[in-house]
């Protein structure tokens, strides 16, 4: 048995959620780099290089990337060895989160109904996914994820028989209707089979894989190339402006279906897509 | 291609003479205003309230701003998407706005109305919320503080760099770059 006290809990998701904002991660940084040398777009050209500009005034100056500093999504695998001390495990994850947005002079953008609309002023409260493993680990998975692209997201419950060409498909229309809103160029998280919720939800936790990292079975490795590939080949451009970048990369997951559906579900990250992980 | 260098408030005379892909570099005074601020300000004028600010040949420019950390003027203010203002924007543009800023394409109703008033839609970079942070040379809060993040401020600028993204003749670029590149 492992104990933890939520105190630590709060520090740490506190320190990530400044950090997230504040702070691209390396997968991030050079994929923006490379962008840029491929860019052939006076435009995109442009617009590259400000992103670049804007990375570096934000280091330096600890300030968030972006204004934008996201509704916080948490995924939390917990080892079922571990026990939580000091108080409600949900309430210090939700603690960690309040504190770190004022501490870090974050935009507080939460609004306690989606339709009176009122702001609760703690960006609280943050999405929570647990996942329980075996063991004593505890590992927290923090996306702030901005509502630019989030709304250009979208699910579709397609039917078997429309297969890997209907899924091509739709991931590429929701790529274009989406991306100039969506800050291009892109970062894209797929899933695929489950249920419509499950599909939801493995498409934002693709988000927080490492760009570059691929899914383990060849034909959706071989999927992720291709849709990339296709996506670039559209024309968009960084923040819709006309282009050769569009994606900086797409991360699929997948999971066993029903035998009468294909679910499909596709979360749309701008191009700092913030992500970070950490283990206690 | 070279950038032009343009001072807000932007006459009739100058909207018109910017081109849909110009890179321009802003400075002068502009206003902030995004969702709430926009449903506000149209009811008001429905209800027969005028608008707090004059919005003759300015600028609007549609951000929420993180808050100011100690001795700054204000926090990351990026552009946010436009699109979601386009329900509002043809009765601004009727009260003499002559400018926005934000990011993302125009409904076909604010590119007429935009037309019709000579009015001109710069794009800047999504996100880009630190650097244009350090471009705010001041910031003055001037109705609906209870708005928090979507209060109208009013910001005076320094070479802001943006692109003009949809002119007063309603070339959009949203429609002409993207076949340039495709493949």
């Amino acid at each position: 048995m492992r104990v933890i006290h939520t105190d630590t809990i709060i520090q740490a998701v506190s320190e990530m959620c400044i950090e997230a904002n504040c702070y691209l991660g390396a997968d991030m940084e050079s994929a923006l780099k490379n962008a840029r040398e491929r860019e052939i777009s006076e435009n995109g050209i442009e617009i590259l290089e400000t992103m670049q500009k804007n990375l570096m005034v934000a280091a330096e100056k600890k300030i968030p990337i972006c204004q934008d500093t996201g509704m916080v999504v948490i995924f939390l695998n917990i080892g079922q060895q571990v026990q939580i001390e000091g108080g409600g495990l949900s309430e210090a994850l939700q603690k960690g989160v309040e504190k770190g947005y004022q501490q870090g002079f974050l935009r507080k953008s939460v609004v306690s109904d989606p339709l009176l609309r009122s702001n609760t002023g703690t960006n609280t409260p943050a999405i929570i996914h647990y996942n329980i493993t075996e063991g004593e680990s505890f590992k927290i998975k923090l996306l702030p994820k901005g509502f630019g692209s989030e709304n250009t997201s979208a699910l579709k419950m397609l039917k078997p028989a429309e297969g890997l060409a209907g899924v091509k498909k739709f991931i590429l229309e929701t790529i274009e209707n989406g991306s100039p809103n969506a800050c291009a160029p892109v970062v894209v998280g797929v899933g695929i089979g489950g249920t419509m919720e499950k599909a939801a939800l493995m498409a934002k936790e693709a988000l927080s894989r490492p760009l570059g990292s691929h899914h383990p079975a060849d034909h959706i490795q071989s999927l992720e190339a291709y849709l990339l590939e296709a996506a670039n080949q559209l024309g968009i451009g960084p923040m819709g402006l006309g282009g050769v970048n569009t994606v900086l990369g797409i991360n699929i997951e997948t999971f066993p279906t029903h035998i009468a559906g294909l679910p499909v579900a596709v979360n749309m990250g701008c191009y700092v897509n913030r992500h970070v992980e950490r283990e206690l | 291609m070279g950038t032009i260098q343009i001072n807000t408030p932007l006459t009739k005379a100058d909207r018109s003479a910017l081109k849909a892909g110009d890179h321009v570099r802003i400075s002068g005074v502009i206003y902030t205003a995004r969702d709430a601020a926009h449903k506000r300000m149209t009811e008001n004028l429905a209800k027969g309230i005028e608008l707090p600010v004059e919005l003759k040949d300015q600028l609007i420019y549609y951000v929420g701003p993180c808050p100011a950390k100690p001795g700054e003027i204000i926090g990351s203010a990026g552009p946010t998407t436009s699109g979601r203002m386009d329900l509002y924007t043809p009765e601004l543009l009727n009260h003499g706005l002559g400018a926005m800023m934000g990011k993302g394409n125009r409904s076909e109703m604010v590119i007429n109305a935009m037309i019709s008033h000579q009015a001109v839609y710069f794009g800047c970079v999504g996100g880009a919320g630190a650097l244009f942070q350090s471009l705010i040379k001041s910031s003055e809060l001037i109705a609906y503080e209870d708005l928090g993040t979507e209060a109208i401020r009013k910001l005076l600028v320094e070479d802001f760099p943006a692109i003009v993204v949809i002119d007063a003749q309603g070339n959009n670029l949203y429609e002409t770059e993207r076949k340039k590149f495709k493949r």
